[in-house]
């Protein structure tokens, strides 16, 4: 077997495939914030609390109602949209004629509500989410061994995010977001429902982070706290990948994964900071963002 | 250089910012509500657990603070936290281990401040918005990484048991009046610096960038250089306020360099009134009595923070002093 700079290739592949991991779910959560940018010119700051929602929403239904995985895998990211849906109603929609600014504070506010309630009646302890029999056990690859649930969250991920991309870029409900995005009002004298498709837009980019959740949940262990920390992470992903372009918030979050997993080998004290020293060197250069577009 | 020309068109003022009226120098109101401001925190000691008091102040010269890059720069951070935690890893770790006298240490805090304003100021102007505010979350929470890991500011523990020293090598500050008083100098002062940067050509030049990028660039002013003094003076006594308190609780932790933090001094000026000179001093005192009087009911603190949030946005974007203001028809 080969060696890369002294370090075994069992090390190298398991950090890699964990970093493949993490850059699964920073793709789908920037890939859900980009597309509620795009529309709403917002940055949902809950995004994270509704990714954690979802991991608890499969958690849930498996010990109240004993609905599994594959049910969950379908509803809980429903649910989450349609808590989506309630908050654009009720809350976000009386901003848009505001700053932006006022989305993220708004936002802010309501993911301290949703994590506070989550952490008051489950602590923060965090609890088991079982893998689907179908999924347990691994793969013996021969230089590294490969769980079948690890494999299947990474397919997911490209599979929901090239799922995506096919329908922003390539149908015709994507055309009319995509036309919508550049000029509403124009849109809407069209005949298009504009208001609708904003809140459709919203539940779709909430229900992502939901269906990320779903996917977390046997991975990492079911906690409140587990969306806040990924989704700052996931605005540096954003701000280096710049949300111009759904293909470039997916790549740049599998990327910056991979990159995250490989400092792991390296050179492991850096890799809770590396992403954040790329978005540095990135506003340094290209400030705009790597796919985004000069302002 | 030339000297701020007042950008005074009402119309186009953003929308983030109700805009503040101008009046030369200090006008009377405001020199009367100092003076009964600073009476009262002279008497307040004597009344009220004096560690409390202490801790609303610093609050409220970070909010103050951040309220000059918010409320007059128009510029949201949401990393406030980096400059009042580090200043307060700094000063602690300065009294503690190199031994410097109070003063010394408070004002290592805030250099420190000062230069990692600076550095992340540099970068994160060269975005804007939203943009900007995750560009200053990001770097905070760097800064939050690399207070978990390094050596000095001892992980989770953080830095305690830190000596209030004596202020000069002579007066002693175990006294919790002795420091009261201190503490009440460093930020009177603090807050009334924020009042005469507000108040002079620069910060007029500020209003009028926050008001109209585009007009203040045509009218030839070098406005990333004006943003980035601004961001570097806010995050220098953001971290004044985090060297001071560092003293106060005898403490540097995890706590004050987390987002949560930074979270809390946008709803501090949010309250209380963004742009205003008096809101986010009033934000900090309610946000800081209500975490003293609910501490026992654990997380339902957040939620209420964070209804707070939902509301102020929804429904109260002037704030207590904004609305206050209004009524009185003065600027405040």
């Amino acid at each position: 077997m080969f060696e890369l700079l002294g370090i075994p290739p069992q090390v190298l592949m398991g950090q890699l495939l964990l970093g493949l991991i993490n850059g699964s779910f920073y793709a789908v959560l920037s890939l859900g914030l980009a597309v509620i940018f795009g529309l709403l010119n917002i940055i949902n700051f809950a995004h994270g609390a509704l990714y954690m929602a979802g991991a608890f929403v499969a958690w849930m239904l498996l010990n109240y109602l004993g609905i599994g995985y594959w049910p969950a895998l379908i509803l809980a990211p429903l649910v989450v949209g349609t808590l989506g849906v309630i908050l654009e109603r009720t809350m976000l929609s009386r901003l848009y004629h505001l700053d932006h600014l006022y989305g993220l504070l708004l936002t802010f506010g309501l993911a301290l509500i949703i994590q506070g309630l989550f952490r008051n009646y489950y602590g923060i302890s965090g609890l088991a989410y079982q893998i689907p029999d179908v999924l347990s056990g691994g793969q013996n690859l021969g230089f590294m061994f490969l769980p079948n649930y690890r494999a299947w969250v990474v397919v997911a991920s490209i599979v929901v995010c090239l799922g995506t991309w096919f329908m922003i870029e390539k149908t015709r409900l994507g055309a009319y977001l995509r036309a919508a995005t550049e000029n509403p009002t124009l849109v809407g004298a069209f005949g298009v429902n504009v208001p609708l498709m904003i809140m459709m837009t919203y539940g779709f980019g909430v229900a992502l982070a939901g269906f990320a959740g779903v996917l977390a949940a046997p991975i990492y262990s079911v906690n409140p706290i587990m969306g806040e920390q990924l989704i700052i992470v996931v605005f540096a992903v954003v701000v280096i990948g710049g949300m111009g372009s759904i293909m470039g918030a997916i790549i740049t979050g599998y990327v910056l994964g991979i990159v995250e997993g490989l400092t792991r080998v390296i050179y492991p004290e850096g890799s809770a900071v590396v992403i954040f020293v790329i978005m540095a060197i990135v506003l340094m250069i290209k400030p705009e963002g790597l796919f985004g577009r000069p302002v | 250089m030339a000297i701020a020309e007042k950008s005074n068109n009402p119309e186009s003022s953003s929308a983030l910012v109700e805009p503040v009226t101008q009046t030369a120098g200090m006008s009377k109101l405001h020199k009367a509500i100092f003076a009964v401001l600073l009476i009262a925190l002279i008497i307040l000691p004597f009344l009220v657990y004096p560690i409390f008091a202490m801790k609303v102040m610093c609050f409220a010269l970070f909010a103050a603070a951040f309220n000059l890059l918010l409320g007059f720069g128009g510029l949201l951070s949401f990393g406030h936290a980096a400059y009042f935690g580090g200043a307060s890893y700094v000063a602690a770790h300065a009294a503690k281990v190199w031994g410097f006298t109070p003063e010394l240490a408070v004002l290592t805090g805030t250099a420190a401040a000062a230069l990692l304003g600076f550095a992340i100021g540099s970068l994160a102007i060269r975005r804007q918005g939203i943009y900007f505010a995750m560009v200053t979350l990001a770097f905070a929470q760097m800064v939050y990484f690399v207070a978990l890991q390094a050596e000095f500011t001892g992980g989770e523990d953080g830095i305690q048991g830190v000596p209030r020293g004596d202020l000069f090598g002579v007066i002693s500050l175990a006294d919790n009046i002795a420091l009261y008083f201190f503490v009440l100098a460093v930020t009177f002062g603090g807050i009334l610096l924020l009042y005469r940067i507000v108040h002079s050509p620069f910060g007029q030049v500020l209003k009028a960038i926050r008001e109209n990028e585009p007009r203040a660039i045509s009218l030839g002013y070098d406005v990333n250089r004006y943003k980035l003094i601004v961001f570097t003076l806010s995050a220098t006594l953001a971290g004044l306020a985090g060297a001071t308190k560092s003293l106060v609780f005898q403490l540097a932790s995890l706590t004050d360099v987390h987002w949560s933090m930074s979270g809390e001094v946008v709803l501090m000026t949010l309250l209380g009134g963004m742009g205003t000179i008096f809101g986010p001093l009033v934000g900090a005192g309610v946000i800081v009595t209500m975490q003293n009087y609910l501490a026992t009911f654990g997380a339902w603190v957040t939620v209420i923070q964070g209804v707070i949030f939902v509301i102020g946005v929804l429904m109260f974007r002037e704030g207590i002093i904004g609305v206050l203001a209004r009524w009185l028809k003065k600027p405040l």
